[in-house]
């Protein structure tokens, strides 16, 4: 993966398939810490102890077509080279949080990228879920929660390609400034 | 800087083109592949690429969406048309720049882009 930002997505996916209802995707810039923490949180299906220790294991999968499961194993590779690391908290039946820590300024670190597409895409590609989007950099915040989009939209899907169009620009301009700074150090 | 507020026009706009049109049956659906190794290959620029191109053509009963890996990576981004009535189109090695083809000939035109088919790739 080039960017993080296409590892959210895939992750991101895994809390889609787990029947996750609200997904949060949350990026923490903390310039002073040189930290940057990317978490995804759902409340899907969860997942027993055994299988949390497997699932940065490149050979597992709950696939069936084929026995390789790289989505996991890629994030948290791309959080140690930077000095960080990748951990997921799971509970059956309750949801699974995977959380991965960057260190801002490490020559690996990839670049974040498009983060604006990796949730426009989630948004219109999962319709009938929720997401909340939050993005922090040293206490400035911003936040979209689709619940309270879907309440405008009034029964117009988030799937139509206007209201996407529409959100990716919203997201761009009201997130360009604060994921900047991961990019300052 | 855009604000939520704008939304309403659009839904206002929205909710008139969907009384116009029988919802549900005719549409024509544009699934690109999502999982790990589309989205490694760039899927997300290429779902970006068709969500930007049918919105600004106005196409009405036009669904851009995901699906997952289905077995053929080496061929990623992969993209499938399934339109009413008629066979599914696979598309394969997509990038952005091949969209307002597939889109304009394909979508709006009726003809699939043969030379960007997984049909002419194996050849």
């Amino acid at each position: 993966m080039q960017e993080l930002s296409m590892n959210v997505l895939d992750v991101a996916e895994n809390s889609v398939a787990a029947g996750s209802t609200l997904t949060r995707v949350t990026v923490e810039i903390d310039t002073a810490q040189r930290l940057l923490t990317v978490t995804i949180a759902d409340n899907g299906r969860g997942m027993d102890e055994e299988t949390v220790r497997r699932v940065t294991d490149p050979f597992y999968t709950t696939r069936t077509t084929r026995k390789v499961g790289l989505g996991l194993p890629l994030f948290r590779e791309a959080a140690e080279a930077t000095g960080g690391g990748l951990t997921i908290e799971s509970q059956p039946g309750r949801g699974t949080t995977v959380r991965a820590t960057f260190t801002l300024g490490h020559i690996d670190l990839a670049p974040l990228g498009d983060m604006t597409g990796t949730i426009v895409g989630l948004v219109q590609c999962n319709p009938e879920i929720d997401f909340v989007y939050r993005v922090t950099a040293d206490g400035e915040e911003f936040c979209m929660d689709t619940r309270e989009v879907r309440d405008i939209l009034e029964g117009v899907p988030l799937s139509t390609p206007e209201v996407a169009v529409f959100l990716r620009g919203y997201l761009q301009e009201n997130t360009e400034n604060l994921l900047k700074r991961s990019t300052l150090i | 800087m855009k604000s939520l507020e704008e939304l309403a026009a659009i839904r206002d706009r929205m909710k008139n083109v969907v009384n116009t049109r029988e919802a549900g049956e005719d549409n024509i659906r544009i699934a690109v592949g999502m999982a790990t190794c589309g989205i490694a290959a760039g899927a997300r620029p290429v779902l970006n690429a068709f969500t930007e191109e049918v919105a600004r053509r106005e196409l009405s009963g036009v669904t851009v969406t995901q699906t997952g890996c289905i077995g053929i990576c080496q061929y990623e981004p992969v993209v499938e048309v399934f339109a009413p009535g008629k066979e599914k189109v696979t598309y394969v090695k997509m990038t952005p720049e091949k969209v307002a083809r597939v889109v304009g000939e394909h979508i709006v035109g009726g003809t699939p882009v043969a030379e960007y088919t997984i049909g002419a790739a194996q050849r």
